[in-house]
């Protein structure tokens, strides 16, 4: 072999590797994604049924409730707009506490409860995953809006 | 007045920073002398009140003063004293004013050890470490101020994360940050060399033990990480491909491949832009690990309060830093060469190999770590990428990697010959598949993966083992000892390190092949089977720790009836912040870890318990020790210390042109490896 073809070689086969790296990664990352959702987008039908995804929000007070078998939980986690029941078998986090934020990845079940498999209560000090501020802030915003309007259109009405 | 004491030799620090690094560059640019000698000095003066201002936060954590905002938010009257002094690294502004100690420290190690390094060499190195830590001490004085002071002042500190309360704590943070900052010396080199257009050998070989070391620490700042999440999180995982994690392992990977590519450019002359490019990702990488973790964008454990004036420092710093480095490459890059040519079949090209494989699971890391900040800032949706990810990508990228480990130091420089390397290496292979095959089938219930896992593990041994045999074999000496002394200390660095590998990959394969987990409930007298193992749940009773109060389980594990451990997991509640914690017990072993932590309480005597048994966890960290072990082995490698450096240099000098000292040396190297 010349040493142009062997060059012609070497850069044909580094350019094979990186590309199967590359689509190796790829297709890894998308099959890996877990989106998130807040209780309102679930509520609105919009987060996936064949596949696995998060919700966020805050834990409601006195929803948390043990099953006789002592593993399975239930509560419920709230946008402060709507809620969806969780059910999750297993040790909650230390940080897990109701009133404040959690986070949990999982499926939404047949009967609307959300199968969780994982929960998460990492946060910083103010006791707040960022996702689930993101969700209670999203809900606040849309109820602020409608507020707005229902008094845009009682005031239109008043004119009339 | 302690912390505006610690503000002020702050800012003398800075100002000293400041004015080393435009002496000295521009001393050695234009060939000052008198410029280029404020470098050792000024070094030594930035360690000094950088240590000043240290010694003064730490003595505001020991004397309990709440008015110094920083310590109140990390600290608190109740907190014991050794988590009083970590607690200066507990929180955002004290780990920047602990990495600006470090980078003092470096800098004065620099300056000591580089007595017979030329002067512009020294000038520069310093003055390139200056700027970084100018940048940093500006952003602590400008945006996070470690002594700033709270009014009115609090009756109580709001007390230590209670996960940080921990022995680890004292440990990890210093010794990650050394790895961390380590890779600043190897990048100050680099930027050293592309200013001075010298980029050679000698270069290769000053810069080599620094990264050796740099890298060294990091590698077990990472496993003191791994092992305090293992015992501390409660839930008995080593690792969790957290963005805190992957911030660390990041650097770690790119730091590997430096250290492989600067081998080459130092034997051989060749890789030197790759080099220069790795040095540069390392500390870019390092530089972003340290801002990612301790910035707030990433929460957990690691981070704190967000402040958007931080975020844009931090993004300007490193624009800074990367793009500054990465203009200066462009520039100068076609001035370092290319150095000489290899086969395709080489000890350079499977090197060459190693480092794509190693920069590509950086960059695959990367990304998984970064596209969900990506999307979130663009508020494109909230998205995580999960443990599933890495682990798909990491072991098609790493075993062709742990392959080449066995063959690489094997096979000649320039060109090796394949059937050569499988003569030498057939015996090696058949012992490593049988024994594979062998473990395999006696462990039983084996998956591919544990089989591929336990394959590599032993081929690597095996065939270090070949190297090490025909090393011994070729010197010619009268006594074994005169034969095993013949070999240098780089080498059996290397020997050492790449059987750390193995014995890792051997752990972290039957840990996660043959790992046992049971979610049990237990009360009093409750006994419950794990493998060969039962557990009898004795008893819980309440206990008062000093800024605490704890259920404390007794659990006793038995084997063939036989009493092995008797473990005390317990759950804590911390008053001050409000919150519990899982403290897990564990029973080690050189096989098996058993490990118990307590869940939720179902009654007052009945308590959730997880039970699990753990094969060959240690082995994880013992293969980072060894790893650890070899690089320190490596960096104390004769020829890298004075008397060498300065014979090396003398024929530098007396020679005058850079190429033909390269070649000489070259020509040096491959006269020694005869």
């Amino acid at each position: 072999m010349k040493s142009r073809h062997k060059r012609f070689l070497a850069i044909a086969l580094g350019v094979a590797a990186l590309s199967t790296a590359a689509a190796l990664v790829l297709s890894a990352l998308n099959k890996n994604l877990v989106f998130f959702f807040t209780p309102s987008q679930v509520a609105a039908n919009e987060a996936p049924h064949s596949r696995d995804f998060r919700i966020g929000g805050l834990v409601v007070p006195g929803s948390l409730k043990r099953e006789v078998d002592g593993f399975t939980v239930q509560f419920i986690v709230t946008d402060t707009a709507y809620s969806i029941p969780v059910s999750y078998r297993g040790t909650l986090p230390d940080l897990f506490r109701e009133g404040k934020g959690v986070v949990a990845q999982g499926h939404l079940g047949p009967n609307g409860v959300f199968q969780a498999s994982e929960v998460l209560a990492k946060h910083d000090e103010n006791y707040m995953p960022p996702e689930a501020a993101d969700a209670v802030k999203k809900a606040h915003a849309v109820a602020q809006k409608t507020a707005q309007t229902l008094v845009i259109d009682s005031q239109t009405q008043v004119k009339r | 007045m302690v912390p505006e004491l610690g503000q002020f030799a702050l800012a003398l620090a800075l100002a000293i920073a400041l004015t080393q690094a435009v002496l000295t560059l521009a001393g050695a640019a234009r060939g000052n002398a008198a410029w280029m000698r404020v470098a050792r000095p000024a070094a030594l003066g930035q360690f000094i009140f950088v240590a000043i201002a240290f010694g003064c936060l730490m003595y505001s954590f020991i004397n309990k003063d709440f008015s110094v905002a920083f310590v109140a938010a990390n600290s608190n009257s109740a907190l014991p004293l050794q988590y009083r002094v970590a607690g200066v690294w507990g929180g955002h502004e004290g780990s920047l004013l602990l990495w600006t100690l470090i980078l003092g420290a470096w800098m004065v190690a620099v300056s000591v050890f580089s007595r017979r390094l030329p002067d512009d060499m020294v000038a520069r190195v310093l003055g390139v470490m200056a700027l970084v830590n100018v940048g940093f001490l500006s952003f602590m004085l400008f945006t996070s101020n470690p002594f700033d002071r709270l009014f009115p002042v609090p009756a109580d500190g709001r007390d230590l994360n209670p996960l940080l309360q921990d022995p680890a704590m004292v440990l990890h943070p210093p010794v990650l940050y050394t790895g961390y900052v380590g890779f600043s010396v190897a990048f100050a080199f680099a930027i050293a060399a592309l200013l001075s257009g010298r980029l050679d050998a000698t270069w290769a070989r000053w810069s080599r033990p620094w990264t050796t070391v740099a890298w060294m620490f990091l590698t077990l700042g990472i496993a003191l990480g791994s092992v305090w999440s293992y015992y501390e999180l409660g839930w008995g995982g080593w690792w969790f491909w957290d963005p805190v994690e992957n911030a660390s392992f990041m650097p770690w990977l790119v730091g590997t491949a430096l250290i492989h590519s600067l081998a080459v450019t130092e034997k051989r002359g060749t890789f030197r832009s790759w080099t220069v490019l790795l040095a540069i990702f390392a500390f870019a990488l390092s530089l972003l690990g340290t801002f990612l973790v301790r910035s707030g964008v990433l929460t957990s454990v690691h981070a704190f309060a967000t402040d958007p004036k931080r975020g844009i420092f931090i993004l300007a710093f490193l624009t800074v830093v990367i793009g500054g480095s990465l203009a200066l490459f462009a520039w100068r890059a076609q001035r370092i060469g290319l150095g000489g040519s290899f086969d395709p079949v080489s000890r350079e090209s499977m090197l060459l190999t190693n480092n794509v494989l190693l920069v590509a699971a950086a960059g695959s890391v990367l990304l998984g770590t970064l596209y969900p900040l990506l999307l979130d800032a663009l508020d494109l949706g909230k998205i995580s990428v999960g443990p599933p990810y890495f682990e798909t990508i990491f072991v098609p990228l790493m075993a062709p990697a742990l392959f080449l480990m066995g063959i690489g130091p094997l096979s000649r420089w320039k060109k090796a010959s394949l059937p050569n390397l499988a003569l030498r290496l057939r015996w090696a292979f058949a012992v490593s598949l049988a024994t594979a095959l062998l473990l395999s089938f006696a462990l039983g219930r084996s998956s591919l993966w544990v089989s591929l896992g336990l394959l590599l593990a032993v081929w690597i041994v095996a065939a270090s083992a070949v190297n090490f045999w025909e090393r011994i074999s070729n010197f010619s000496g009268a006594s074994v000892a005169a034969r095993l002394a013949g070999a240098s200390r780089a080498y059996y660095g290397m020997l050492l390190a790449h059987i750390g590998v193995a014995v890792f990959v051997v752990g972290v394969t039957l840990e996660k092949g043959f790992e046992i987990q049971k979610d049990v409930r237990m009360a009093p007298g409750t006994t419950e089977q794990i493998g060969a193992y039962t557990f009898r749940f004795e008893d819980v009773e309440q206990v008062t720790g000093p800024n605490y109060v704890a259920a404390h389980a007794t659990i006793t594990a038995l084997r063939n009836g036989k009493v092995i451990a008797v473990l005390h997991p317990e759950k804590r509640f911390y008053a001050s912040q409000e919150s519990p914690m899982t403290e897990a017990a564990i029973d080690p072993g050189f096989t098996r870890d058993l490990y118990v932590s307590l869940g939720d309480p179902v009654d007052s005597k009945t308590w959730i318990v997880r039970l699990q048994h753990k094969p060959f966890v240690l082995w994880i960290w013992g293969g980072c020790v060894l790893m650890a072990l070899g690089g320190f082995f490596a960096a104390g490698d004769r020829r890298y210390r004075v008397e060498t450096l300065r014979k090396s240099i003398a024929t530098h000098a007396a020679l005058g042109a850079t190429a033909a000292g390269a070649r000489l040396a070259r020509a040096a190297v491959r006269e020694k490896s005869r």
